[in-house]
C-alpha cells in the first residue's frame, strides 16, 4: 500500500515534443492517498491510459517524478514497482490452467507453495471460478478470461497499488455489477491503494472516493462523485458529469447580474472576474425548474425516462436540457426559473469561485 | 427437408475442375499406368501388375536413399525450426530496421533453386570457391567432391541457408500478432524472459510453427534440384536422394515401370508422413 505522488509528469509520445499539443499529458502534479478508491474518468484519448501506464511503469514519462511514499521509482521497473495492472481486454495464459494461471505472478515471486495455494483457492472462491480450477485458459469465454485477469491483480496483496483499466468494458452487465461489488469489498478489506480508469460515470461515481476527471492530457478535477456534480470546476466536467450533462451558455456579467441573450438573471453575490475572460453561465437540467414567471423557452421534444422527463427547448437561440419529475405539468406557454443557488459561472472554461 | 438439386452449380466448378484434371490427376494416372506395365520401345505395353512395387520394395538402393532422405529432413527441421524461432525473437518490431530485415530476409527465398546449387557449388569449391580456399588455407581438411560428410555438411548448410527465412518470416508474423497487453500483463505479473517465451509467444506461434515444420519436412523431403547441382548425388551414392535416385532411374536408365512404382510410393509417403505430422500436432489441441 502507498501513497502514490505524481510530480510534475508530462508525457509525449513523438521524440520531440514542441507545443503542447504534442503532450498526451500535459502536467499532472497530485498526490494519490495511501488505500484510496480513485477513479480515473474522461473520454477516449484524454490520457487516462498513459497516466496509468505512467504508474506503473510500463511508460517512462517525458518530464516529472513518481514517487510512492515519498520514495522515487521513476527509475524503476514495472517488476520492482510492485504494482498489479488489469487491462483493459482479457491477458490470460493460454496454455496454463485456471489455477496456474492465478498462481503465475506469485510463483514468479517465489511465494512458498502452501501460501500460492491458498490465495489461489481464496481468490478463485472471489471470482467464482473454483469449479473450473483445473480447466485450460484458453476455452474461457470472454468474462470468464477478464475474471482471471481481475483474479491474477487481486491474488498479490502486498501491492503498492492495484490499477485497473476499464476492465468491466467485456463484461455483461449483470456480472459488472457483481464485481464491482465484489472489487469494493477487497478494497475495503485489503486497503489497498487502487485506481480505476473508465470512461463510464456510473462506474465511477459508484466505484470511488475520488474521481479525477481527465480531458486533453491534464486533470481537470478531483473530488467527491457530489463535488463534480454540484461544483464542476471546468466545462467540460459539467457536461461530461450527468445525463443530460450541464447546460453551458455564453453569457456577460456586470455586477451580480448575469445576462444571456436578452434575458437577465440576479445572483446571490458578484463573481469576480478579470477584463475580456470568455463568460459562460453553467446550470444542471436539474436545477431548472418550470415556473409562472420566468424565462422563456420554446419546448422541442419531450423524453419520457419513467420517474422523470427530459424537457429539450431552446432558449435564446440555443439548445437547453431541463429535467422535471413525471407529475409535473409542462404549461402551453412555458417560462423556467434557474436555481440561484446552483449556478456556476465560468471564465475561459474554468469555474469562478464566489468568494475569489 | 427437401435439398434443392442446382445442376447449374457444375458449370461453376467445371474450369478448376478441368485445371486439376490436367495439371495433376492425369499426370498422375499416366504415372499409375507406366507403373503396373513393363514398357518396350514401338509404344509396346504388357501387363505387370505388382512387379515393380515389389522390385522397389525390396531393393536395398531404394531403402537406403529413403533413410538419407529421413536423416536429411530430420536434420533440417532440427537445425532450422529453432534457429528460425531465433532468428525471429530477435528481429526488430518497429522502426526502419523492420524493413530491412524483411528484405534481408526474404531475399534467399526468391533465389531459383539451381541458382542456389551454382553458388554454393562455387562458393565450396576448393580450388577457386571463396568457403573451400579460405577453409584449405586455414588448414581444413574440406572437400564437398570427395567426402561424403562434407558434402553433407554442404547440402544441409546450403539449405538452412535458403529455407530459414521461411521459418523466420512464418514465426515473426506470429509474434507481431501478440497484442500489447500481453507483454505488459508479463510485466505485472514478474515472469522471466524465459516464461514470457514459454507461456505467451510460443502458444502464440503455434500455428504458424505448425504450418512451418510440415511445409520444411515436405520440402526436405521432396529435395532435387540444389544437392543435384552442387554434388549430383555423390561422392558415391552419399547424397542421393530419393528424387535424385528418381530421376537417375527414370531419364538416365529410362526404367519406367519401376521409376513409376517408386514415384508413387514417394507421393504415398510424404503424403502419410504429413498426415502423421498434422494429426500428431494438431492432437494437443483436441485433448482440451
Amino acid at each position: 500500500m502507498a501513497r502514490i505522488t505524481l510530480d510534475h509528469i508530462r508525457h509525449a509520445y513523438g521524440a520531440n515534443p514542441v507545443s503542447e499539443s504534442d503532450y498526451a499529458l500535459r502536467e499532472v502534479d497530485h498526490e494519490w492517498n495511501d488505500g484510496g478508491a480513485y477513479a480515473l474518468l474522461g473520454p477516449s484519448g484524454c490520457g487516462k491510459t498513459t497516466l496509468l501506464n505512467i504508474i506503473s511503469g510500463l511508460l517512462q514519462p517525458s518530464h516529472g517524478r513518481i514517487l510512492f511514499d515519498g520514495r522515487d521509482v521513476t527509475e524503476l521497473s514495472t517488476q520492482a514497482r510492485n504494482i498489479a495492472q488489469v487491462f483493459q481486454f482479457p491477458v490470460v495464459y493460454d496454455t496454463m490452467t485456471v489455477y496456474d494461471n492465478l498462481a503465475f505472478p506469485l510463483r514468479n515471486r517465489h511465494v512458498p507453495e502452501a501460501e500460492v495455494d491458498r490465495r489461489v483457492r481464496e481468490m478463485l472462491e472471489i471470482i467464482d471460478l473454483s469449479g473450473m480450477a483445473k480447466r485450460k485458459a484458453q476455452r474461457l469465454t470472454a468474462d470468464q478470461k477478464q475474471k482471471i485477469s481481475l483474479g491474477r491483480g487481486l491474488v498479490r496483496n502486498d501491492v503498492n497499488a492495484i490499477l485497473f483499466d476499464e476492465p468491466l468494458t467485456v463484461i455483461d452487465p449483470h456480472m459488472k455489477w457483481v464485481l464491482r461489488s465484489q472489487l469494493k469489498r477487497l478494497h475495503k478489506q485489503f486497503g489497498f491503494t487502487m485506481v480505476y480508469v473508465t470512461h463510464d460515470q456510473t462506474e465511477a461515481l459508484t466505484f470511488a472516493d475520488k474521481v479525477v476527471v481527465m480531458y486533453e492530457g491534464q486533470i481537470v478535477q478531483i473530488g467527491t462523485p457530489a463535488e463534480l456534480f454540484e461544483k464542476p470546476r471546468h466545462t467540460f466536467v459539467g457536461y461530461f458529469i450527468g445525463s443530460p450533462g450541464m447546460n453551458v451558455m455564453p453569457a456577460r456579467i456586470s455586477g451580480n447580474r448575469v445576462s444571456i441573450g436578452s434575458e437577465s438573471i440576479e445572483l446571490d453575490n458578484a463573481p469576480r472576474i478579470g477584463g475580456d475572460e470568455r463568460i459562460e453561465l453553467g446550470i444542471r437540467p436539474e436545477f431548472i425548474r418550470f415556473a409562472r414567471e420566468g424565462l422563456k423557452v420554446k419546448i422541442n421534444r419531450i423524453e419520457d425516462i419513467g420517474r422523470r422527463k427530459i424537457v429539450r427547448a431552446e432558449f435564446e437561440g440555443r439548445p437547453i436540457a431541463i429535467v422535471a419529475s413525471e407529475d409535473v405539468e409542462i404549461p402551453a406557454e412555458p417560462r423556467i426559473v434557474f436555481d440561484p443557488a446552483r449556478i456556476n459561472v465560468y471564465a475561459d472554461s474554468w469555474r469562478v469561485g464566489e468568494e475569489a | 427437408m427437401e435439398k434443392t438439386w442446382n445442376n447449374k452449380a457444375w458449370f461453376l466448378v467445371l474450369p478448376v475442375l478441368l485445371l486439376v484434371a490436367f495439371s495433376a490427376v492425369i499426370p498422375l494416372m499416366t504415372v499409375v499406368n507406366y507403373s503396373v506395365q513393363d514398357t518396350f520401345g514401338n509404344n509396346q505395353f504388357f501387363w505387370a501388375g505388382t512387379d515393380w512395387f515389389d522390385d522397389i520394395l525390396h531393393s536395398d538402393r531404394f531403402w537406403q536413399a529413403l533413410q538419407r532422405n529421413l536423416l536429411f529432413s530430420f536434420i533440417i527441421l532440427a537445425l532450422e525450426i529453432p534457429l528460425g524461432i531465433f532468428i525471429a525473437l530477435n528481429m526488430p518490431r518497429k522502426g526502419i530496421g523492420v524493413s530491412v530485415c524483411l528484405v534481408l530476409m526474404a531475399l534467399p527465398l526468391l533465389i531459383p533453386w539451381n541458382v542456389v546449387g551454382t553458388i554454393w557449388q562455387v562458393f565450396g569449391r576448393v580450388d577457386i570457391g571463396l568457403l573451400g580456399r579460405t577453409l584449405a588455407i586455414l588448414g581444413v581438411d574440406y572437400n564437398y567432391v570427395r567426402d561424403p560428410i562434407d558434402a553433407w555438411i554442404t547440402v544441409i548448410v546450403m539449405d538452412v541457408w535458403h529455407w530459414t527465412s521461411l521459418v523466420v518470416l512464418l514465426c515473426y508474423a506470429g509474434l507481431v500478432s501478440i497484442p500489447d497487453a500481453y507483454y505488459q500483463a508479463a510485466k505485472i505479473d514478474g515472469a522471466s524472459r524465459f516464461s514470457v517465451f514459454r507461456y505467451i509467444q510460443l502458444p502464440k506461434m503455434k500455428r504458424v510453427l505448425l504450418i512451418a515444420v510440415l511445409l520444411r519436412f515436405m520440402d526436405s523431403f521432396m529435395i532435387y534440384t540444389e544437392p543435384f547441382v552442387v554434388t549430383g548425388g555423390g561422392p558415391g551414392n552419399s547424397t542421393t536422394f530419393l528424387s535424385i535416385d528418381l530421376v537417375k532411374m527414370a531419364v538416365g536408365q529410362f526404367d519406367l515401370g519401376p521409376a513409376a512404382a517408386m514415384s508413387i510410393v514417394y507421393f504415398l509417403i510424404i503424403l502419410l508422413l504429413s498426415w502423421v505430422f498434422y494429426t500428431v500436432m494438431t492432437s494437443r489441441d483436441a485433448e482440451n
